[in-house]
C-alpha cells in the first residue's frame, strides 16, 4: 500500500472572467501536514471546495487512497474520511456546545453519549471544552476547538484547515499546534492553509505555493526561508514598509472611562476604556475577534454616542457628536466590514466614495449631489490607491477584497485626517496590497495625522505601531511601546492579565 | 439540470427587460386561464388592452379613465416607493388616503357655502396633513417603541374605514341629503371642486401633481443627499448609519411623505372623481398603488409606466366583465399574475442561467 493518501492531477475550474485553478497537481501523504500557501486570490479556497465537495471541477482528477475521489457534495466528502474546518465557524450562539456538534452530524447519538463523546476527544486531544455551555459565551478560539472536536468525531483521515489561527492568541496558537502535532503523529493528515509563513514553517512538512490558480511551486518549508517562500507566493520581492523615527505631537485623540452597553445578547461591552494618541502615533490596538474591537470602533467614529467627555479629539469634547460631525473635525475611520459597512455592496464606487466624503470634499451643494466632482473624488481614490478596477461606475462588491479594502482606505485617507481610526486595515488582502496600505497608514502619521489601528494580526501591529495595547472582554490594557515588547507579553495582554 | 449562476453585477439590460418579459408571461399564462374559462384568450386580451385606449364604442368613455384611475395610483405609489427603497414598509396608505380625503373635505364643507379661492389650496393642505399625521401614528410608535410599522399601518386601514362610515353617516352628512349617507357633493361647488383641465381627456390637478411628484421624486432620489441616504439605506443599513443616516428621522420622512401623498390622493379624488365623502369612498388605490410601485421597480418613471398599465387593467378588465362576462376574480387573478411574474423574473437580474452540469450546488 503507498504512503499516499490524496492524489490531485489537472485540476481546473473556471468562473466566467477568472480560471481560478488551472491544471493543480499536487499530493499529500499519509501523516503529513501539508501547507496550501498563496495569497487571496490564488484559488485556494476553490481548490479545498473541490476536495470537500462544495465544488466540482471542470477537469481533472482526485485519488483518495488510490480510488477515484470525485465527492458530488460535502456529504459525500464526509463519508470518504474528509473533514474541514472553516474560516468562518457556522455555529448557532443559542445553543450549546453538543447542540451545535449533532447538528452536523448524520445520524447524532443521544445528548449525554455524544457529550461523553466530546469530553473524551477534548481531552485526548487537548483540546478542553465543556459540552454544556452555551456557544454564544465562547471565545472565539473555544469556538474554533467545536469546530475541530466536530471534525474529530468523524475520525478523518484527511482534515482541512482554513486559515485557523486568525483568531487566535498565540498561546491558543500553541495549543492548536499541539493538537495538530497529535493528529499527524497519528496518521492523520493535514492540510494546511494559510498566508502566515512563520507557522506554516513551524509546523509543515510539505507546500505546495499557489499563484493565479496555478501551482507554482512545492517545497520543504523547513528549508525555505519565509522570504523565499513569500517571494514564490507574490511572485515579486516584497516591499518592506519603512518608518520613520520621529517626535510626536501633542495628544490629539484622548479617550477617558468610556463605557458603553452591548446591543445585542452575545455582544460586547466597553468598560471603562482609557487612551490616549499623539500626533504622528499609531495606537495598534490588539486582541482576539469579538472582545470589543467593533464598539470601540463605531464609539470612535461616532456611531455609537458616549458622554462628551469620554471622548475628546484636541481637547473638545466629542464623544456625543454623529459620525458627520466628528468627520467635519477631521475623526475619519474605516469600519473591519467591508461590504455593507464601510461600502455598499451593490452602489457604484462613486456612490461609495460619496458615503463619507460628502462631507470633507464639499460633494454638495444645499443637499444637491455634484456627481461629476464625486467621480473625480473616485477616480483619484482609484489612481492614487492602485484600485484595479474598470472604472468607478462599477459596484463594490465586484471589486476582490483586497481592491475594495484599498479603496476604503484610500477615500478615508485623502480626506486629509486629523484622526484615522481602522479596524483590520489588511484583513483578507493579498500581500502585496497590505505592505502598501501598512505604507500608506504610516506615511499618514509621518504627516501628523493620529491613528487608531485595530487588528487581530500581530505582525501588522508590531510592523506599524508606536504603542500597543489589547481589548479583553471590553476592557483596554495599559498602553505599551512596542519597542521590547516580547510575544508572550502579548499573549498576556491579550488575554486580560494586566487589563486595567 | 438547470442552475442559477450570481451576477458579478446587476444586469443593467435585464432590469430593464424584465418589466417587459413579465407583462408578455403574463399574457401568456393569462390568455391559458380566459381559455380554461371558454372564452377566446384573444378576444379577452384585445378587451382588457387594446379596446379601453381604441375602440370606438368605449373609448370616449374609458380613455379619460385612464387617467383618473392611474393619477392617484402614481402619486400614492411614488410616496411609498421612496419607504421601500430603505426599507420602511407602508402597507397603510389606503387609510392614510381616507384620511386625507375626510380631513379635506371637512375643511371644504366647513366654509360651505361661501365662495373663495383661498378655499381649495386650504383643503388642500388640510388633506396632506391628514394623511401626514395617520401615517405619523406607526413612525412614531416605530422610533418610540420599535413597533412594526407593516402590522400597525395596515391595521388603521380598518380604524380609517370605520371613521368613513362615520362620517359619511353622521358629521359630514348632507344636510339636504333626505337623510342618505353621504357629504354634500364637492365636485358642484366652485370653491372646493376639482374639475378636468382639459376636457375628455380626465386630467385633473391631483393627475398634474401626479406627475410633478414623479419628476420631484426622481430629482430627490438622483440627485440629492437625502435621496442617497434613502437608497443607502435600503441596501444596507450599518453602512448608512456609518454614512452619518439618522435612521429615526428617515423613518418619520419617509412614512410622513408617503402619508402626504396618500392624503392629497384622496384629497383630488374626493373633491373630483368621487365628488363626496361616501361609506363606499375608497377602492383599493392605496393598496393596489403596492404593487404599482414595485411593478414600477421603485423607480419614479417606472411607476409612473406602472401606475398607467395598472389603471389599462382595471379599466380593460371592467370592460372585459360585462362584455364577456368573466368573473370579476379572474381578472384579479389576471392583475396577481403580473406582480408573480415580475418578482419571478427579477431574478434574472442578478442571476444568470446556466443549463448543464458542474458548478457548485
Amino acid at each position: 500500500m503507498s504512503d499516499l493518501l490524496l492524489d490531485i492531477q489537472g485540476l481546473t475550474k473556471a468562473y466566467p472572467g477568472v480560471v481560478a485553478n488551472d491544471d493543480v497537481s499536487f499530493t499529500i501523504k499519509k501523516g503529513e501536514v501539508h501547507a496550501l500557501l498563496g495569497e487571496n486570490g490564488a484559488g485556494k479556497s476553490t481548490l479545498v471546495k473541490m476536495i470537500y465537495g462544495l465544488v466540482r471541477p471542470d477537469k481533472g482528477q482526485m485519488h483518495l487512497n488510490g480510488e477515484v475521489f470525485a465527492p458530488s457534495e460535502p456529504r459525500a466528502a464526509r463519508a470518504a474520511g474528509v473533514a474541514m474546518v472553516f474560516q468562518h465557524f457556522s455555529l448557532f450562539e443559542a445553543l450549546n456546545v453538543a447542540e451545535n456538534i449533532a447538528l452536523g452530524m448524520e445520524n447524532p447519538p443521544k445528548q449525554r453519549q455524544l457529550a461523553k463523546r466530546i469530553t473524551d476527544v477534548s481531552q485526548a486531544y487537548g483540546l478542553p471544552l465543556d459540552p454544556a455551555r452555551l456557544v454564544g459565551d465562547l471565545s472565539a478560539g473555544e469556538r474554533q476547538r467545536v469546530e475541530i472536536i466536530r471534525c474529530l468525531l468523524q475520525d478523518p483521515s484527511l482534515l482541512i484547515m482554513d486559515e485557523p489561527t486568525s483568531v487566535l492568541t498565540p498561546q491558543e496558537v500553541e495549543i492548536l499546534f499541539k493538537t495538530l502535532r497529535k493528529l499527524r503523529d497519528e496518521g492523520t493528515s493535514i492540510l494546511y492553509i494559510s498566508h502566515k509563513l512563520e507557522e506554516i514553517r513551524a509546523i509543515c512538512d510539505a507546500a505546495t505555493i499557489l499563484r493565479r490558480g496555478k501551482v507554482v511551486a512545492t517545497s520543504d518549508p523547513k528549508t525555505a526561508s519565509a522570504r523565499e517562500l513569500a517571494e514564490l507566493m507574490v511572485g515579486s520581492t516584497l516591499h518592506q514598509p519603512e518608518r520613520v523615527e520621529q517626535e510626536l505631537g501633542d495628544v490629539m485623540l484622548a479617550v477617558r472611562r468610556l463605557s458603553t452597553a452591548s446591543t445585542t445578547p452575545f455582544g460586547t461591552s466597553l468598560k471603562s476604556v482609557n487612551l490616549t494618541v499623539r500626533k504622528g502615533e499609531v495606537l495598534g490596538i490588539g486582541g482576539v475577534a469579538g472582545n470589543g474591537q467593533d464598539e470601540l470602533l463605531a464609539a470612535l467614529s461616532g456611531e455609537r454616542l458616549s458622554t462628551p467627555d469620554a471622548v475628546t479629539v484636541d481637547g473638545q469634547p466629542v464623544g456625543d457628536l454623529a459620525p458627520n460631525a466628528r468627520r467635519c473635525i477631521g475623526v475619519l475611520s474605516a469600519p473591519e466590514e467591508r461590504l455593507g459597512h464601510a461600502a455598499a455592496p451593490d452602489m457604484s464606487l462613486t456612490e461609495n466614495a460619496l458615503l463619507t466624503g460628502a462631507q470633507r470634499e464639499e460633494l454638495t451643494d444645499n443637499g444637491f449631489i455634484n456627481w461629476g466632482k464625486t467621480r473625480e473624488f473616485a477616480e483619484k481614490i482609484i489612481t492614487d490607491f492602485d484600485v484595479r478596477t474598470p472604472g468607478p461606475s462599477h459596484v463594490a462588491r465586484s471589486l476582490s477584497g483586497g481592491n475594495l479594502q484599498k479603496f476604503v482606505i484610500g477615500r478615508e485617507i485623502l480626506q486629509r485626517p486629523e484622526v484615522l481610526v481602522i479596524n483590520q486595515p489588511t484583513w483578507g488582502v493579498d500581500a502585496a496590497a497590505a505592505a502598501d496600505i501598512r505604507q500608506a497608514l504610516l506615511d499618514l502619521a509621518a504627516a501628523g495625522t493620529a491613528l487608531v489601528v485595530i487588528s487581530q494580526d500581530l505582525d501588522e501591529l508590531m510592523e506599524i505601531s508606536t504603542n500597543f495595547a489589547a481589548l479583553h472582554h471590553g476592557r483596554l490594557s495599559a498602553t505599551r511601546s512596542c519597542q521590547g515588547l516580547t510575544v508572550d507579553e502579548i499573549g498576556l495582554m491579550m488575554g486580560g492579565a494586566d487589563a486595567a | 439540470m438547470i442552475h442559477l449562476e450570481k451576477r458579478a453585477e446587476p444586469s443593467q439590460l435585464w432590469a430593464a427587460f424584465t418589466p417587459v418579459l413579465a407583462v408578455i408571461l403574463t399574457m401568456i399564462a393569462g390568455g391559458l386561464m380566459f381559455a380554461a374559462l371558454g372564452k377566446d384568450p384573444f378576444e379577452v386580451l384585445r378587451t382588457i388592452f387594446w379596446d379601453p385606449l381604441f375602440s370606438e364604442q368605449f373609448s370616449a368613455y374609458s380613455r379619460p379613465q385612464l387617467l383618473v384611475k392611474a393619477g392617484p395610483l402614481i402619486l400614492i405609489a411614488i410616496g411609498l416607493a421612496l419607504g421601500f427603497r430603505a426599507g420602511i414598509w407602508n402597507i397603510g396608505a389606503e387609510g392614510q388616503y381616507i384620511i386625507g380625503a375626510i380631513s379635506g373635505a371637512a375643511v371644504g364643507l366647513a366654509f360651505y357655502p361661501t365662495e373663495s379661492w383661498l378655499i381649495y389650496p386650504l383643503m388642500v393642505i388640510a388633506g396632506a396633513t391628514g394623511g401626514w399625521a395617520w401615517a405619523m401614528i406607526p413612525a412614531i410608535l416605530k422610533t418610540r417603541f420599535n413597533t412594526n410599522e407593516i402590522l400597525v399601518s395596515l391595521l388603521l386601514v380598518y380604524v380609517a374605514e370605520q371613521l368613513l362610515a362615520s362620517m359619511a353617516l353622521s358629521t359630514l352628512r348632507n344636510p339636504e341629503g333626505n337623510g342618505f349617507p353621504g357629504s354634500r357633493n364637492l365636485s358642484q361647488y366652485w370653491s372646493t371642486s376639482n374639475p378636468e383641465l382639459i376636457t375628455g381627456t380626465g386630467m385633473h390637478l391631483g393627475v398634474l401633481f401626479a406627475f410633478i411628484t414623479v419628476i420631484m421624486a426622481y430629482i430627490l432620489l438622483h440627485k440629492h443627499m437625502l435621496g442617497f441616504h434613502i437608497r443607502l439605506t435600503g441596501e444596507s443599513p450599518r453602512a448608512a448609519r456609518f454614512a452619518g443616516v439618522n435612521p429615526t428621522r428617515l423613518i418619520l420622512i419617509c412614512l410622513g411623505t408617503s402619508g402626504a401623498l396618500a392624503g392629497l390622493a384622496g384629497l383630488f379624488e374626493v373633491t373630483g372623481p368621487a365628488g363626496q365623502i361616501s361609506i363606499d369612498f375608497n377602492v383599493g388605490y392605496g393598496f393596489t398603488a403596492i404593487i404599482v410601485a414595485f411593478l414600477g421597480r421603485l423607480h419614479p418613471v417606472g411607476i409612473l409606466l406602472a401606475g398607467l398599465l395598472m389603471a389599462l387593467t382595471y379599466i380593460g378588465g371592467e370592460l372585459a366583465q360585462f362584455m364577456l362576462g368573466l368573473p370579476g376574480a379572474s381578472i384579479q387573478a389576471f392583475q396577481g399574475m403580473l406582480l408573480f411574474f415580475l418578482l419571478g423574473v427579477d431574478v434574472l437580474t442578478n442571476f444568470r442561467i446556466r443549463i448543464g452540469h458542474g458548478g457548485a450546488k
